[in-house]
């Protein structure tokens, strides 16, 4: 080993996420079951992220078609596919050089869907106008907060630079933040009420970072990730006026607004709080706000694409913006299509309507369906209670464990819930994520699963769920 | 507003200015100008500056874009229209994804079935060296994977940056990827009176002379070059290799247009066949990375984004890392991983689609081959202008004399001078080049780059704008 000598300290501290051992864990299980060895279940229940298809979630009809006639083209052509699905094709394939989707595009994304995407967002927003120049589709929405980060963050600085994240926290955003210098300073959400985010906490924040950082960006997930907390109004009002009296870039990550269970919450977007606040706010708090067609009904993670919108931000600083998203070529075209499609999905009229309606109700129901049976199934278990899960894929539960388990852990070199979620693994077939990758308060342990199944796939996991939870809680008492 | 232009990190503001981009943005402008009704004296602008074959005209390959259909609309692997082979391989690829959609993530260094198809390609390319799925990565691209190496090796903030060796010329967009990361481009000049070769001496006295500056870590080169078009033959390989085992130096090979060689007795091979068919002091020794892309002829499926690098004697620790990194990078899209299966492992002599296929590989090999060399000549009689023979890849590197005037006006618009010849190029006959990529010390020469993975009415048309501004316009030199 001699040229890579020194890798960058930068990257050492990037570290080792638990989702690989137990992922090494499931692998060598779903081995053993190929060989028929016996165990009490016959396949694993893999709910570790958010990835609506491995769960089960059939892919959207009117999406599979669009995409494979941009492929293939000759089905563009045939009338094997509905008529709106190849007038959407073709529409498509003329934004595409050579009438290809295998041709580069312009950086920022095919000018005719990132037009569309402005005005999905206007309509999304009563009619708070949104501009294509200030658009910019990336492969996935975090790499669009990548780019942002690098542009903001100055690995050199003294004091570092940092950015204030929420605690729980989804899992690659403080370890991207890591690996470009930054440093994440984390503020607490209010676990007791429904994982709520409050002002104080921010302030509190704040201070902590006196001395150690100094913070330019707050980082807000809205549905939250893990934790499925929708924001209220109110809330999003306190939140921009704090990010404007402390002079801080608020970046909103809001993938999962196309989720919201309860019937008490819809989703606002912090575009539509912003410009109601009107000037000065409206016009001087910078915001760059999030969305991808990973999540949502689309559930297509794999194609990678999402998009930022960014919103008063220096000319100067946009230009950079524009380098770093230049410097990477251009979101893979697929992924724009998909992006295309959820900005602009079949209208009641269009003859793809009928069914892309009835699917996208079924997967409705079925996560208003599985969060109602999540939430009756855990709470009703001792150890393990959780808050309503208002939005987004995920249920977080909180475990209570006994002391014997947490000392069993600790002897083994994991944390408690690592430790629990490996035995969940190993004798109920359930990969979950452990409460510990989400930088959680200390002394907390919790777990986190996809919501995004099939019913049937659901209860077999509650009922997994209830029986190996009893089970450890026995031993372990 | 709270953010400014000083706040700027200071990385991203060093990063340097691409010749590319301005041009890009009036290409655009006049494009869209027209249709408008703006007057020109050309009906379209033509892009040979970088390459994009299917922008260009040339087909997808039928095979890979059926198998991918039926991978996005899973009930295709019913339809009778389509070849039995393609909906086998689209049915055993939906069984290596998850939920058997192509929407779903997969592990960030790719999807096993994929990565160890690459492997098994890997070892019939080099008839026997081993090559295992677990040391392929794959990637969105080569600038991703390129960038991942780059910044492993970019250190810790110590007060010497680390160095790339770095040919020059080089692909455009390197210099840039090199800043990003905080790394210094440390150059070697390419022989161009030899073809553009790399010789030893110069890696020699490159590196000497970086050592002042830097921390040199890692050598990149390309083969088949880009944009030089210059193929290795083994010596040559033997050569880098040695050097950079003297060295220690990474050794970072971008084999992107391996499958783009037509030069008469030239063949591509591979730096890890070679280096596996030298003494084992260097067979398991040397550190070697090598890059491959969707790309590239003759699949030229760039809008799909993916690659894959396979590490070769690199520690397992850092291939740790190389995960790790891989994790916040971009995930490859899944179409795109399973369009690199198709890229290696085609349809075999046999196979329904294998006519099909073999036909559009040899089409796109022999519009190649014929602009390569169509082109060279007519460039190299023009006066003021030689062009090397180009033995592969997608390009043509001509030199260029440009005329005292456009040297001074270049002087005081700030632009160098190749600069405005193309950007004037592009005004007065709507085609547009792509950038000489000469950084570093040489001395004052112009080049130009020029796509030849075209279609051959479309280079007839460009070599005539081109010679009658170079011959008969403002640009023509005594």
């Amino acid at each position: 080993m001699s040229a890579i000598q020194e890798i960058s300290p930068n990257v050492r501290n990037m570290k080792q996420l638990q989702y690989t051992v137990l992922a090494k864990q499931a692998s060598r299980i779903k081995g053993e079951l190929r060989q028929r060895v016996t165990k009490p279940f016959k396949d694993l229940i893999e709910v570790y992220s958010g990835d609506a298809h491995r769960g089960g979630v059939k892919p959207l009809t009117f999406v599979q078609q669009v995409l494979a006639a941009c492929v293939y083209p000759p089905l563009a052509h045939s009338d094997k596919l509905p008529v709106d699905v190849r007038q959407r094709a073709e529409l498509l394939l003329k934004g595409c050089d050579g009438g290809s989707v295998g041709s580069y595009t312009a950086t920022g994304g095919i000018p005719q869907i990132v037009h569309r995407i402005s005005e999905f967002i206007t309509r999304r927003d009563g009619g708070a106008p949104s501009h294509p120049e200030n658009i910019y589709i990336s492969p996935g929405s975090q790499w669009g907060l990548l780019n942002l980060l690098t542009v903001l963050v100055d690995a050199e600085a003294s004091p570092r630079t940092g950015v204030l994240t929420p605690r729980p926290c989804y899992l690659t955003s403080n370890l991207s933040m890591v690996g470009l210098g930054a440093v994440p300073v984390p503020y607490d959400l209010c676990e007791e009420q429904g994982w709520e985010l409050r002002v104080e906490e921010l302030r509190a924040a704040l201070e902590s970072a006196k001395g150690v950082c100094k913070p330019v960006a707050l980082y807000v997930i809205n549905p939250g990730n893990p934790t499925g907390h929708v924001q209220s109004r109110k809330s999003m009002q306190e939140v921009i006026r704090f990010v404007s009296e402390k002079r801080l870039f608020l970046l909103a990550d809001e993938v999962y607004q196309d989720l919201v269970h309860g019937e008490q919450r819809e989703f606002v977007s912090y575009k539509r709080v912003l410009m109601e606040m009107g000037p000065p706010l409206s016009d001087t708090v910078e915001l760059a706000s999030f969305h991808s067609a990973s999540k949502g009904f689309m559930g297509e993670c794999g194609l990678r694409g999402g998009y930022m919108e960014l919103v008063n931000l220096d000319p100067a600083v946009m230009k950079y913006i524009h380098t770093m998203c230049s410097t990477n070529s251009c979101a893979p075209v697929l992924g724009q299509v998909a992006l295309d499609l959820l900005a602009m999905p079949p209208q009641a009229g269009d003859p793809s309507h009928p069914l892309y309606r009835e699917e996208t109700q079924r997967i409705r129901t079925t996560l208003v369906r599985n969060v109602r049976r999540a939430f009756e199934v855990v709470n009703s278990l001792p150890g393990l209670c959780c808050q309503p899960v208002e939005g987004g894929a995920f249920a977080f539960p909180r475990l209570h464990l006994p002391p014997k388990a947490i000392r069993r852990a600790e002897e083994t070199g994991m944390q408690p819930d690592m430790f629990y979620c490996t035995r969940l693994l190993e004798e109920a077939g359930v990969f979950v994520s452990p409460g510990c990758e989400y930088e959680p308060k200390e002394g907390t342990y919790h777990f986190r699963f996809c919501i995004m199944l099939p019913e049937e796939v659901m209860e077999e996991l509650l009922r997994r769920l209830t029986s190996f939870h009893t089970q450890f809680m026995k031993d372990f008492s | 507003m709270s953010s400014s232009r000083q706040q700027v990190n200071p990385r991203v503001r060093g990063i340097r200015a691409s010749a590319h981009t301005p041009l890009h943005r009036l290409a655009t402008q006049i494009t869209q100008d027209i249709p408008l009704g703006a007057l020109k004296p050309f009906k379209e602008v033509i892009d040979v500056s970088a390459g994009d074959p299917h922008k260009a005209g040339l087909k997808p390959l039928t095979f890979v874009r059926q198998v991918l259909a039926v991978c996005l609309l899973p009930r295709l692997l019913e339809e009778e229209t389509l070849p039995m082979d393609v909906r086998l391989r689209a049915q055993r690829l939906l069984e290596a994804c998850d939920g058997g959609s192509v929407g779903s993530y997969t592990a960030s260094s790719g999807l096993p079935h994929v990565r160890q198809s690459v492997a098994e390609f890997i070892m019939r390319r080099d008839v026997g060296v081993p090559a295992y799925a677990k040391d392929i990565f794959i990637c969105a691209g080569l600038e991703r994977a390129l960038m991942v190496f780059v910044k492993l090796l970019a250190g810790g903030e110590e007060e010497t940056q680390t160095g790339v060796l770095t040919p020059v010329p080089c692909p455009d967009n390197l210099p840039a990827l090199l800043d990003e990361a905080w790394v210094t481009l440390a150059p070697y000049r390419l022989a161009e009176d030899r073809r553009w070769a790399a010789e030893p001496d110069e890696l020699h006295r490159a590196l000497k002379s970086a050592k002042e500056r830097c921390k040199p870590r890692a050598i990149y080169i390309s083969n088949p070059g880009n944009p030089t078009g210059h193929v290795q033959d083994r010596k040559s390989i033997e050569e880098v290799i040695r050097f950079a085992a003297a060295q220690r130096l990474l050794l970072l090979v971008d084999e992107v247009d391996q499958d783009s060689v037509y030069g008469p007795g030239r063949e591509f091979l591979s730096y890890k066949r070679v280096l596996f068919e030298m003494d084992v002091e260097y067979s398991d020794t040397v550190e070697l990375v090598s890059f491959h892309s969707l790309a590239s002829a003759p699949i030229g499926e760039c809008g799909l984004r993916a690659g894959y690098m396979e590490l070769v004697n690199i520690d397992p620790e850092v291939m740790h890392f190389v995960d790790t990194m891989l994790c916040t990078d971009i995930s490859t899209p899944v179409t795109g991983q399973l369009a690199l299966d198709l890229m290696v492992d085609p349809p075999r002599p046999g196979d329904l689609s294998f006519d099909t296929y073999s036909q559009e590989i040899l089409l796109t090999r022999a519009v190649l081959s014929q602009n390569a060399q169509r082109a060279q000549e007519f460039l190299n009689d023009l006066p003021g202008m030689s062009c090397q023979p180009a033995m592969g890849g997608i390009y043509l590197y001509p030199r260029l004399n440009v005329s005292p005037e456009i040297v001074e006006k270049a002087k005081i618009l700030k632009l160098a001078p190749e600069d405005l010849y193309r950007q004037m190029l592009l005004e007065q006959k709507g085609v547009f080049l792509g950038a000489g990529c000469q950084y570093g010390e040489t001395p004052a020469t112009y080049h130009v780059r020029l796509c030849i993975l075209v279609l051959p009415d479309t280079l007839e048309e460009v070599l005539a704008r081109l010679s009658s501004f170079h011959c008969h316009g403002p640009a023509s030199s005594p």
